[in-house]
């Protein structure tokens, strides 16, 4: 029944997705406004549709209906309730389903807004937008409908499954992250659409980059957050004491975040002076394309297929869909490269146009550096047919000087003025924050931090902040000579003046805060692993641990093993630690759940790795690992940058109405004529 | 003219920008390749992948598993299907679970000179579909066993 529904409401769902886009392209080719009306309508029967399909699916998982083919795969009555309901995306067909109900919600958003705006049909960019946004709902309905059905019908139906993936279900966290990146990285397909509705229609007036930029800011924030979550679920579940393993799937996630940042940082010279629009549509374009290249290469099992395992038959769909949107978007652009030339033109070397450019060629060099890496086993395999993949330490390599200079751009972008900057103006400018960062390599040195990567990477980080810092200093302190208002008032309507600007700088801020957080961990990581008697201990770093005892508890999922153990620094009790190994019952290895002292200046990382039956010992992997903690602090800064840009006042919100209701006035008056 | 001769010298400028980080690009990923062997393909390759990565596959060979549990070091020799060739691996930290002799394993790490292995990384072969195990089988009990045995 559940699997019925399931299939007949996607269907229905796809079925108008194709109508929508159809009547979307129609209306705004012969700008009829009735077609246009009813692909809005289709677009939010879209959703209502997707919604529907993803609720009877929860509603097949809780009730445990196993003749629906993804609960048969995923699901088991011994699965606790919230892991049952988080499970709808713990494999492929489910996974897809959840890109679907997403992409069909920012496609409601998008009718809701084009409603609001009461866009005139004279002005077909938002219908073309539509349109391809519902072509993009097409082609993930059609994988749900077909190759990737979740609601196949099971004969005869089992009566119990195995659970979902042992892994997905041993942290709670399974439950944000993967909604999270996904809002983030299914979000990108509206910018794409608005481009190629801005190119289609060959409106590219000064409104679009304002329009876009906001609309990729959003997805922008979820998958920044989405990736720190990853990172954090890693670190938290998989034992190891990392957080980044430039594995594909981390690879396709951060791929498109470096070309929508660069995007987000281009469109502001467009904005502003009118230049780089070939170079920003391209970005946004690729962001696109990156993000279902990523999800081509993970999702088909192509990039597995080197470690020899399934393959998944929507492979040949995604090349399909790849190749549709590479070679359409390529044609578009050639098609209207002549309204994107630049209107402005670089005046000075020293300008902040200059440090745009800079940034987005590191930003691109970065993606290149990734897509190069995530594929290369691919071309090796294609032309020489050898087996390789390319190790760890190529991307760390090529990242690292990629990654320094983009530290030093974060301060001195802000700190550079439009058209042309001064020397002396640097000179002023530069000298405190140059004396800070030198003062504190001194004495970071001093103390005995000498590793070279480490210590530019502080003293880099030292100088921008410094720079973030005075560029916000300096309007305060006018405001307070002027108005003679308190600090924090002072600093309050200074931010709130220019929510862009000053959210940017918390978000460069927090990427500074990231980037020490990863130089410290990555430079200074201790570890050992010991076999310890109970009541023996092992040393690391500052900590004694010691190991107490080790004992079993039964759970309805699974059978866990826990390890007692105190820590001491020096001769004080500091704390107790308890890591522990699970067993699921699909699972043939046990996975850990370890055990993490936290705090700002160090973590301290304990793994369970063995047990002897008596229990009398058992086997403890000990990592050390300096201000990892920055890394989560710094991801939480720069979300809060970036809701902090995102929010609209009360007053702009009435700013932008009556300016909307002026423009609507001057379109009716000249309808009139 | 002077523009023209300022838009070659960006022209050219940013030529050896990408050639520049072309070159060390393909550098990078040259020196960072890991190659996955037999260990057929290994001895076949003999000195010259000395020192580099290399990911090498093959089956635990039978008695030949060595763990001392006080350096926490695990020697063991790693074979063909067809037993033709049998390389020395040594690595350090404790195996995963499913490790004991006849199964297929995955060593990451280089060779060296002295005919042996260096690994940084084990893993057992298995899929990574999540299968039940057969019926009766304790996962569980496989690893307390398995502990006790490299305990011995």
């Amino acid at each position: 029944m559940n699997g019925l529904v399931g299939h007949s409401v996607t269907l229905l769902a796809l079925t108008f997705a194709v109508l929508g886009s159809a009547a979307a392209f129609i209306g705004a080719w012969t700008k009829n406004a009735r077609y246009v009306q009813w692909a809005q309508r289709a677009g939010v029967a879209v959703f209502v549709l997707v919604a529907i399909a993803f609720a009877t699916m929860e509603r097949a998982l809780i009730t445990h209906d196993f003749s629906v083919s993804y609960v048969a795969q995923v699901g088991s009555r011994t699965t606790p309730l919230f892991y049952t309901v988080i499970s709808l995306w713990s494999a492929l067909e489910g996974s897809i389903l959840l890109w679907a109900l997403i992409l069909s919600g920012y496609t409601a958003l998008l009718v809701r807004w084009s409603r609001r705006r009461e866009q005139d049909v004279d002005d077909p960019q938002l219908s073309y937008a539509l349109g391809t946004l519902l072509f993009v709902n097409v082609f993930f309905l059609l994988l749900i409908s077909w190759p990737a059905n979740p609601f196949k019908t099971m004969s005869p139906v089992p009566l119990d499954g195995p659970g979902p993936n042992a892994l997905l279900q041993n942290s709670p966290f399974m439950g944000v992250h993967p909604p999270m990146l996904y809002t983030g990285y299914v979000g990108m397909s509206v910018p794409f659409s608005l481009a190629v509705g801005a190119l289609l229609a060959g409106r590219l007036d000064s409104d679009w980059p304002r329009v876009i930029r906001r609309w990729t800011l959003i997805p922008w924030t979820f998958l920044s957050l989405g990736i720190m979550a990853g990172a954090w679920w890693s670190y938290e579940v998989l034992g190891w004491g990392g957080y980044w393993a430039w594995d594909p799937v981390e690879n396709a996630s951060f791929m498109p975040w470096l070309t929508a940042t660069a995007f987000l940082h281009s469109v502001m010279v467009q904005e502003r002076r009118g230049m780089l629009k070939m170079w920003t549509i391209t970005l946004i374009v690729g962001t696109f394309l990156l993000t279902v290249l990523g999800t081509f290469l993970t999702r088909s099992g192509v990039l597995a297929s080197v470690h020899a395992f399934t393959q998944s038959p929507i492979g040949p769909f995604f090349l399909a869909f790849l190749a549709i949107v590479l070679l359409g978007s390529l044609a578009l652009l050639g098609w209207r490269s002549e309204t994107l030339q630049s209107e402005g033109r670089f005046d000075a070397a020293l300008s902040r146009e200059t440090a745009f450019m800079v940034n987005n060629l590191l930003f691109a060099a970065f993606a290149f550096v990734v897509l190069l890496g995530t594929m290369f086993p691919l071309i090796a395999e294609a032309a020489r047919g050898s087996k390789v993949s390319v190790g760890g330490p190529y991307f760390n390599e090529m990242s690292v000087p990629i990654a320094l200079l983009l530290v030093f751009l974060a301060g001195v972008g802000p700190a550079l003025p439009w058209r042309k900057g001064s020397l002396e103006l640097l000179r002023g400018k530069f000298r405190w924050p140059s004396i800070v960062a030198l003062v504190a390599g001194v004495v970071l040195a001093a103390v005995g931090v000498r590793e070279p990567l480490a210590l530019l990477t502080f003293v880099l980080a030292v100088f921008s902040a410094g720079l973030l810092v005075a560029e916000i200093a300096a309007p305060v302190r006018v405001r307070r000579r002027a108005n003679g208002e308190g600090v924090l008032v002072a600093l309050w309507r200074v931010a709130t003046s220019n929510r862009r600007r000053y959210g940017g700088y918390v978000v460069h801020a927090g990427i500074l805060v990231i980037a020490v957080g990863i130089a410290a961990s990555a430079a200074f990581r201790r570890e050992a692993e010991w076999t310890i008697q109970r009541g023996g201990t092992g040393t690391v770093g500052r900590y004694r641990i010691q190991f107490d005892s080790v004992w079993a508890v039964k759970e309805s999922n699974r059978d866990g093993v826990i390890a007692a153990t105190t820590v001491y620094m020096g001769d004080n009790l500091a704390t107790k630690l308890s890591p522990r190994l699970n067993y699921y019952p699909t699972a043939v290895e046990p996975i850990g759940t370890p055990a993490v002292r936290e705090s700002l200046r160090e973590d301290l990382y304990l793994v369970l790795m063995a047990y002897t039956q008596d229990g009398q010992s058992a086997t403890i992997k000990a990592i050390v690992s300096p201000m990892v903690g920055w890394i989560w602090l710094g991801g939480y800064i720069v979300g809060l940058g970036a809701l902090f840009a995102l929010w609209r006042s009360r007053a702009e919100a009435s700013r932008r109405a009556a300016q909307l209701d002026t423009e609507k006035g001057r379109l009716a008056s000249e309808a009139l004529r | 003219m002077a523009m023209s001769g300022r838009k070659a010298g960006l022209v050219i400028g940013a030529g050896v920008v990408v050639l520049v980080f072309a070159y060390l690009v393909w550098g990078g990923i040259g020196n960072n390749l890991v190659y996955f062997l037999t260990p057929t393909e290994l001895l076949a390759k003999g000195s010259s992948v000395y020192g580099s990565s290399v990911r090498l596959g093959g089956i635990v060979a039978p008695g030949s598993i060595k763990w001392n549990a006080d350096t926490h070091e695990l020697r063991f020799r790693l074979e063909d299907a067809n037993s033709q060739a049998m390389i020395d691996v040594v690595s350090t930290g404790l195996p995963p679970q499913m490790f004991s002799e006849g199964i297929g394993a995955v060593v990451e790490g280089t060779w060296s000179p002295d005919g042996v292995f260096h690994s940084h990384n084990l893993m057992v072969k298995h899929s990574n579909e999540y299968r039940a195990p057969p019926p009766g089988a304790k996962p569980a009990e496989y690893y307390r066993q398995l502990f006790k045995k490299q305990q011995s």
